[in-house]
């Protein structure tokens, strides 16, 4: 049986410019790998319940670039950058910005660690600065937020 | 330093700053366990009293840490619902990225047992 504990998300700031998030998934390195790779696999998971994903252009090559939207009616969001290294099925390193705050951004390194039937994905953002790595975490709040009114406007009917 | 838009010194990054270091995350600990004096909170982690009580600024500052008068005594607590601040703010980002996993792992089970029926 899998390890529940294992395929759980953690979340970790490391220092003061990195995020470090780790998650295991039962299946091969190479698959999790194209998840990541193929617009018609991202299409299939990136967008969360009661968003589309509306943008999904993935330039596989480095120095090729990426961009990712999701909307739902009033809202989009956005994220963009470029490859900096393809490694398949290992590795992979890109840059992203959210386009809701332009700046800097984050360089994202994922390593795919496959050991047996379980491959462990670690997402490692580094930020320029601890002002962006602590707006990043923050953007999620803003995010919950707004949901939170678009709610409130189909209550109220608006 | 961060401000806000308000023009205060962002929060967040105060209390990112102040958990960031280890000893602190080690005074966090132990007054999560009760209320503690300085000396209390010096033993243990072998440090001086002046360097104990940098720390402790540190996460006063951050509001994580608050310090009473208790006669002579000057017990130093938490402040819960500061480390309840912290935790809502990250758990928006994580949640939207538990959701994200979740969705993966499901399609990647859909994306195995389509394979195997090839």
């Amino acid at each position: 049986m899998t390890n529940s504990a294992q395929r759980e998300l953690t979340l970790t700031p490391r220092g003061d410019l990195e995020l470090v998030m780790t998650r295991a998934f039962k299946a091969p390195a190479s698959l999790l790998y194209d998840m990541w790779t193929k617009p018609e696999h991202v299409q299939k998971w990136y967008p969360v319940r009661g968003t589309t994903m509306t943008v999904c252009e993935i330039d596989l090559r480095v120095g090729g670039a990426w961009r990712w939207v999701i909307a739902r009616p009033g809202m989009e969001i956005g994220f963009a950058g470029v490859f900096r290294e393809l490694a398949p099925p290992h590795r992979l390193q890109r840059t992203e910005v959210y386009e809701g705050m332009p700046g800097p951004g984050c360089l994202m390194t994922l390593t795919f660690d496959e050991r047996g039937s379980e491959t462990m994905l670690t997402i490692d953002m580094l930020f320029a600065t601890k002002a962006d790595r602590d707006m990043c975490l923050k953007s999620g709040m803003e995010l919950g937020v707004k949901e939170g009114f678009a709610k409130i406007d189909v209550l109220v009917g608006g | 330093m961060v401000k806000s838009s308000k023009g205060r010194v962002d929060s967040l990054s105060l209390i990112l700053a102040a958990l960031a270091d280890p000893t602190r995350r080690a005074i966090v600990e132990k007054l999560a366990r009760g209320e503690a004096t300085v000396n209390a909170l010096a033993e243990p982690l072998a440090m001086s009293l002046p360097g104990v009580s940098k720390h402790l600024k540190v996460l006063q500052k951050a509001g994580l840490v608050v310090q009473g008068r208790d006669g002579q005594r000057r017990p130093c607590r938490l402040n819960p619902k500061r480390l309840e601040d912290v935790s809502k703010w990250t758990e928006r980002f994580r949640r939207n990225w538990e959701a994200k996993f979740d969705q993966l792992d499901q399609y990647l089970t859909e994306v195995i047992a389509k394979d195997k029926h090839k």
